[in-house]
């Protein structure tokens, strides 16, 4: 067993209204920032756990997207794997989307 | 006729609902504890309104895997009648009793006013005493109610006749659909496929005497006595 730490990214799905992201979007514009076309505004969500390896870790993360921490009716969820030292994934984050 | 009103951490429309069925009903409730797995023969269950868990996460994600949620569930797919009222109708959307999720108002405020409804199904267990095309007055205070759900889910529900609530109206009263929180079509309320369970972002329970401005809320409790029996 070795401890891992999961960064999963929640955010509203397309083709949802998001009246924060565009909101911020606003705000962005009024600052000058002309060349932002779409935000949206999600969760990030750090989970600690013991598992076997990193599939196994991402495995788990997965399930607990599917059951709890993201809504498929409106959300999308992406799992980015870290070392146990905290550092990302070697390779790059490994992005496990959950998308549809 | 025994109304079980689920108690969750964070629930505060329990007592409210308490008060329209014992006091102003004359009917028996009970409150029945989260964490139980007992629904104490009730024959309507009501998941109340409130800030269960804090709406940590999602409104309503954490209550839906309270120990009683499974036995609402069980009881909802035997076809036991069901509302949910505001916090309720979160929790019975997370829980799969009914189709869509409710999101942050699409003005990002919390809304707390009277708002009019436009009964748009007659035809429920939850319904029958009102009269075809009435309208309806009662408090709405939520800041997730924008209810939303994939266009042909919507289609479905207006096709099967599945929307009861609608808001009406608006700042200038025009008799016409309107939004206060953003919700697709104007959708305040809705039953499930076969019609047991019920989910309004209003509060019936709240609208129960002259006193509180409205007791237009009534007769959603009154339709369920004549369609259940005692």
């Amino acid at each position: 067993m070795s401890h891992f730490r999961i960064a999963v990214h929640i955010t509203p799905r397309r083709g949802i209204l998001d009246p924060q992201g565009k909101t911020v979007a606003g705000a962005l514009h009024t600052l000058g920032f002309a060349s932002v076309t779409d935000v949206r505004v999600g969760r990030y969500i750090i989970v600690e756990l013991d598992a076997t390896d990193q599939s196994d870790a991402e495995r788990q993360t997965r399930e607990m997207c599917e059951k709890l921490l993201a809504n498929p009716v409106i959300e999308d969820f992406e799992i980015v794997a870290h070392h146990p030292d905290g550092r990302e994934a070697a390779g790059g984050p490994a992005s496990l989307a959950g998308r549809r | 006729m025994k109304f079980g009103i689920v108690v969750f951490p964070g629930s505060n429309s329990d007592y409210d609902t308490y008060h329209a069925v014992v006091d102003q009903l004359g009917e028996e409730a009970v409150y029945l504890w989260h964490k139980d797995h007992d629904l104490q023969n009730s024959d309507v269950i009501v998941l109340p309104g409130g800030f269960s868990y804090g709406d940590y996460l999602r409104a309503g994600a954490i209550a839906r895997f309270s120990p009683i949620m499974s036995d609402v569930v069980a009881f909802a797919k035997k076809g036991g009648p069901v509302i949910g009222i505001c916090n309720g109708f979160q929790i019975a959307c997370e829980a799969g009793l009914l189709p869509g999720a409710l999101l942050r108002n699409e003005s990002l405020k919390y809304i707390c006013e009277f708002v009019r409804l436009r009964v748009t199904s007659t035809d429920t267990i939850f319904s029958n005493r009102y009269e075809a095309g009435a309208t309806a007055l009662m408090p709405i205070s939520h800041g997730d109610g924008r209810y939303t759900a994939d266009s042909e889910t919507v289609d479905r529900l207006e096709g099967e006749g599945r929307v009861v609530f609608r808001y009406l109206g608006g700042p200038a009263d025009a008799d016409e659909w309107w939004s206060p929180n953003g919700s697709m079509r104007a959708i305040a309320g809705i039953v499930n496929e076969q019609g047991n369970v019920l989910g309004m972002m209003p509060h019936p329970e709240r609208a129960v005497d002259p006193l509180l401005g409205s007791d237009d809320g009534l007769a959603i409790f009154e339709s369920l006595l004549s369609r259940v029996g005692v």
